[in-house]
């Protein structure tokens, strides 16, 4: 039962690794731009929570996994307000959001 | 004391998590998007680490959170109309997650540092507000300054793609 009472770097891993294939799914089952979207900033904090517990878990005193944390939500942000103006423009242009109806790259 | 908080937390993230993903409303996916956020910040405390969980919470649960509503909102996106669930799609998924888990579970179990234990009070340092403005401002001055140009292209990104005719 130590594995329920004791937590380990690898429970850490695991639950960051189900966060990202819980996003990996829902990139590949929805089918709104949005959700996918959402999806993908889920991914990105699988990607924290793992770079989080091995910088807690860490031999060296250092901040380096806190710093690239810090700098991966201040890029996220950016990317963020970038593909939600890609999606408003491709709403204007297209009047939907389902990627069904978006094949025109298609080959 | 740990365990508690971590399974906690554990058990609220992956649920919300799953729910972003199975909700067919959009509005309904953002605000478990909030709670997704907002657990991941507490799994942040109880790494000890602070700064990092109020960061998230403001930039993430505060920021970007804002802006998905504003824009599922602006479009004025309806739910999925009653499709039939995606059956073939979904076991393809639980396959491709099943392989994922092996290789995963592969790696965690030759990860040398994998079975340390945590204990509270233990961590190799604290990071507050303070020292993460010094170090932004010593050690990592080049990647500061390279995402400051990089938060003004994107503004002038946003800006142009929002223009009504873009020629």
């Amino acid at each position: 039962m130590s594995g329920l009472t004791e937590i380990t770097l690898n429970h850490y891993l695991a639950l960051s690794g189900i966060l990202f294939m819980t996003g990996l799914a829902g990139v590949m089952l929805r089918r709104s731009v949005l959700v996918i979207y959402m999806c993908l900033e889920l991914m990105l904090n699988a990607a924290n929570l793992a770079l989080v517990s091995f910088g807690r878990f860490s031999v060296v005193p250092n901040a380096n996994a806190h710093m690239m944390v810090f700098f991966i939500i201040t890029v996220a942000a950016a990317e963020v307000a970038v593909g939600l103006a890609l999606i408003v423009a491709l709403y204007r242009l297209r009047q939907t959001t389902n990627v069904n109806d978006l094949t025109s790259l298609k080959f | 004391m740990e365990a508690l908080f971590f399974w906690i937390f554990a058990v609220g993230l992956v649920a919300s998590a799953l729910a972003v993903v199975a909700n067919r409303n959009p509005v309904t996916s953002a605000i478990c998007l909030v709670v997704t956020f907002v657990f991941l910040a507490c799994l942040f405390v109880t790494l000890e680490a602070v700064f990092l969980a109020m960061v998230q919470i403001i930039v993430y649960a505060g920021a970007v959170m804002v802006l998905f509503l504003f824009i599922i909102m602006l479009l004025d996106i309806k739910a999925e109309s009653r499709r039939p669930i995606p059956y073939l799609r979904i076991v393809f998924v639980g396959l491709l997650s099943g392989v994922f888990a092996f290789f995963f579970q592969r790696v965690l179990v030759q990860l040398p540092t994998g079975h340390k234990v945590l204990h509270w009070g233990g961590a190799p340092l604290q990071l507050d507000a303070r020292e993460a403005g010094r170090l932004l401002f010593s050690q990592y001055q080049l990647p500061f300054e390279i995402t400051g140009v990089l938060l003004l292209v994107a503004t002038i990104g946003v800006i142009l793609l929002s223009k009504k005719d873009v020629s």
